[in-house]
């Protein structure tokens, strides 16, 4: 009883104190966070939202020498030079097939795998094999790219079981019909077991309960992955698809550059290389600058089309 | 406690254990492919493929990687571009996350959304390396290490972890006087290894592994780092100059740039190989703490 009281005594006094002190501290101490916020907030503005304005170089005859502002403006004119241009459609299809095909089997791969890798009943073995399907995941894209020219290459150990079977080698790294299937075969082997970690942990946190009282209950052990697992993992599989969907017009660069030779390039060639090639090698800055942001609008209508469809499927649980 | 499976589901685990199985060789059979050759006589690698008499094995081409100027110059050059890229993201993720984490700070949300538009939306190449150009840090390292420094993931995943202290923690400092200053580097900075060491590791794996930048900002073969080099010698088949005198003939120049290809590969990934039980610790840390919903 006591005790009681004299908490009840001193509560109040504790909160007016707090409270003041806060009241005093306010903006010394939201000073000093702003302080910490700079650094980053300063390299954004310059890094990222400066060249945001210099896009504005694609409606320009930007010339080095005048500078962005001085340079005269040139409407759509760059705009309708690439749309018009006979590489538009090989170059545009070319993009959107290498991402949708890749988003097509690189998506569910990695939830296969990590449904799978929830069945697995032993900590130890559990985590010897995802320490192996993670490990690609750190190797450089330069590597990745020079084994595949290692064992795709004509007297390589790929083409020696090819030869066998076919009578010939294929030409993986010159023939254009393969260098979709090179492209991304390899980004699944270099990313899906990474890529499964997130739903590794998702489901790790699912109660053993729920299994034992559905298999108790009679649920098969496909019933029990369909009505148990995949509704814990949904959530994120949904963000990943609209994070994955949204960037289909923008899949890297490096790898592509990497695998390209001059053989495979009626279908290795893709937005991103075009851009680099126009602009960096060519020189030809306003060109490229209109290419690159044609690209990045078209990203964004993606992302927001895809979230709202998403959003739409899945009660209302998109992105934002 | 076990659940109970029907015979039909113990096949379904076999079957899932196989294909499992399956995926780790899958991953698996070409390092080791890569590191066996990379020990091989090269004449006997192209004519016969691997072998495990040790008469046809051969250290030739890590004595020549390992005195190939450029590549030794890569390897450090990385070594550096990677620490100092490490070091600035931890830093600059840390502060803006701290901050951001704070409830009370007026305009945090404007701050976030600054940061979250430039994942989906930004300038573009050119416009970039004209900044970049304009800014005079073309061909100087400062181009790989500032510009991407902030990446907005890092600051998620710093904004997340700091969510998760107590606040109790920084209000009873507050009661005992300390400054918000002494806090943050007192309380804070310690009580953040963790994180720091998740996002030093992961940029400077970063950092290590891209080519772009430097291969867009950097003209001086000098500051290559090592993925550059590795470039020249895996994908265009350059064996670096210098290591093939002009009257070696064409098949000895093939010869000698097959055989480097496999050791250089091995002696660029052994910092990641080094670094990859460090990792394992907090892979799944790191990943839930970027899940964020």
């Amino acid at each position: 009883m006591q005790n009681s009281a004299q908490t009840g005594k001193s509560g109040p006094l504790i909160k007016q104190k707090q409270t003041a002190s806060r009241g005093r501290g306010t903006f010394k101490k939201n000073g000093f966070l702003y302080l910490l916020l700079m650094p980053a907030l300063l390299l954004t503005l310059i890094f990222k939202y400066v060249p945001m304005y210099g896009a504005v170089i694609a409606f320009k005859e930007f010339s080095p020498i005048r500078g962005i502002l001085n340079s005269e403006w040139a409407g759509f004119k760059y705009f309708e030079k690439f749309l018009l241009s006979p590489n538009f459609e090989v170059i545009f299809m070319n993009t959107l097939k290498l991402s949708f095909y890749g988003l097509l089997f690189g998506f569910p791969i990695p939830i296969l795998l990590a449904l799978m890798l929830n069945q697995v009943r032993k900590a130890g073995a559990k985590k010897n094999i995802q320490l192996f399907l993670y490990a690609p995941n750190f190797v450089s894209v330069v590597v990745i790219a020079g084994m595949l020219f290692i064992f795709l290459s004509p007297t390589g150990p790929i083409n020696a079981i090819a030869t066998w079977i076919f009578g010939q080698p294929l030409m993986f790294m010159t023939d254009p019909a393969y260098f979709r299937w090179v492209y991304i075969l390899s980004d699944i082997w270099a990313t899906a077991g990474w890529a499964s970690i997130i739903y590794v942990a998702a489901l790790a946190g699912v109660d053993p309960e729920l299994h034992n009282a559905a298999s108790l209950d009679g649920a098969s052990l496909m019933r029990r992955i369909w009505h148990i697992d995949l509704p814990t993992i949904k959530p994120i599989m949904a963000i990943v698809f609209i994070l994955a969907a949204g960037g289909i017009m923008s899949i890297g660069f490096e790898k592509a550059y990497l695998l390209q030779t001059s053989m495979n390039l009626p279908s290795s060639e893709i937005i991103a290389t075009y851009v680099y090639k126009v602009g960096l090698q060519s020189g030809d800055y306003s060109y490229s600058a209109a290419v690159g942001l044609f690209n990045s609008v078209i990203n964004v209508i993606l992302l927001l089309t895809v979230n709202f469809v998403v959003k739409k499927l899945n009660d209302n649980q998109g992105l934002y | 406690m076990t659940v109970k499976n029907t015979p039909f589901d113990r096949f379904l685990l076999v079957l899932n254990g196989l294909f499992l199985t399956l995926a780790v060789l899958v991953v698996v059979v070409p390092f080791v492919y890569i590191i066996v050759a990379s020990f091989m006589d090269p004449t006997v690698l192209l004519n016969r493929g691997l072998s495990l008499n040790p008469s046809d094995w051969s250290l030739e081409g890590y004595r020549k990687i390992l005195s190939n100027d450029a590549m030794i110059r890569g390897f450090f050059n990385s070594l550096l571009y990677a620490g100092a890229f490490a070091i600035f993201t931890v830093l600059v993720s840390i502060c803006a996350g701290y901050a951001l984490a704070d409830d009370t700070l007026a305009g945090r949300k404007l701050v976030m959304t600054l940061f979250l538009i430039t994942m989906f939306f930004g300038g573009g190449l050119i416009p970039t390396y004209l900044l970049i150009r304009q800014l005079g840090m073309l061909d100087t390292p400062w181009a790989l290490i500032i510009p991407g420094a902030v990446n907005v993931w890092n600051i998620i995943l710093a904004r997340t972890f700091f969510k998760s202290i107590p606040k109790e923690l920084k209000e009873a400092a507050n009661v005992d006087g300390a400054s918000e200053f002494k806090i943050f580097m007192r309380i804070v900075i310690p009580l953040s290894k963790p994180i720091m060491f998740v996002l030093a590791l992961y940029a400077f794996v970063g950092q290590w592994n891209s080519y772009f930048d430097a291969m867009i900002y950097l003209e001086n073969s000098k500051l290559f780092p090592l993925q550059l080099v590795l470039r020249s010698i895996l994908i265009q088949n350059q064996a670096a100059p210098g290591m093939i005198g002009d009257q070696q003939a064409m098949a000895e120049l093939k010869r000698l740039s097959e055989m480097i290809k496999y050791s250089s590969i091995v002696i660029s990934s052994l910092p990641l190989i080094v670094m990859y039980p460090f990792f394992q610790k907090y892979f799944e840390k790191g990943v839930m703490v970027g899940s964020l919903k």
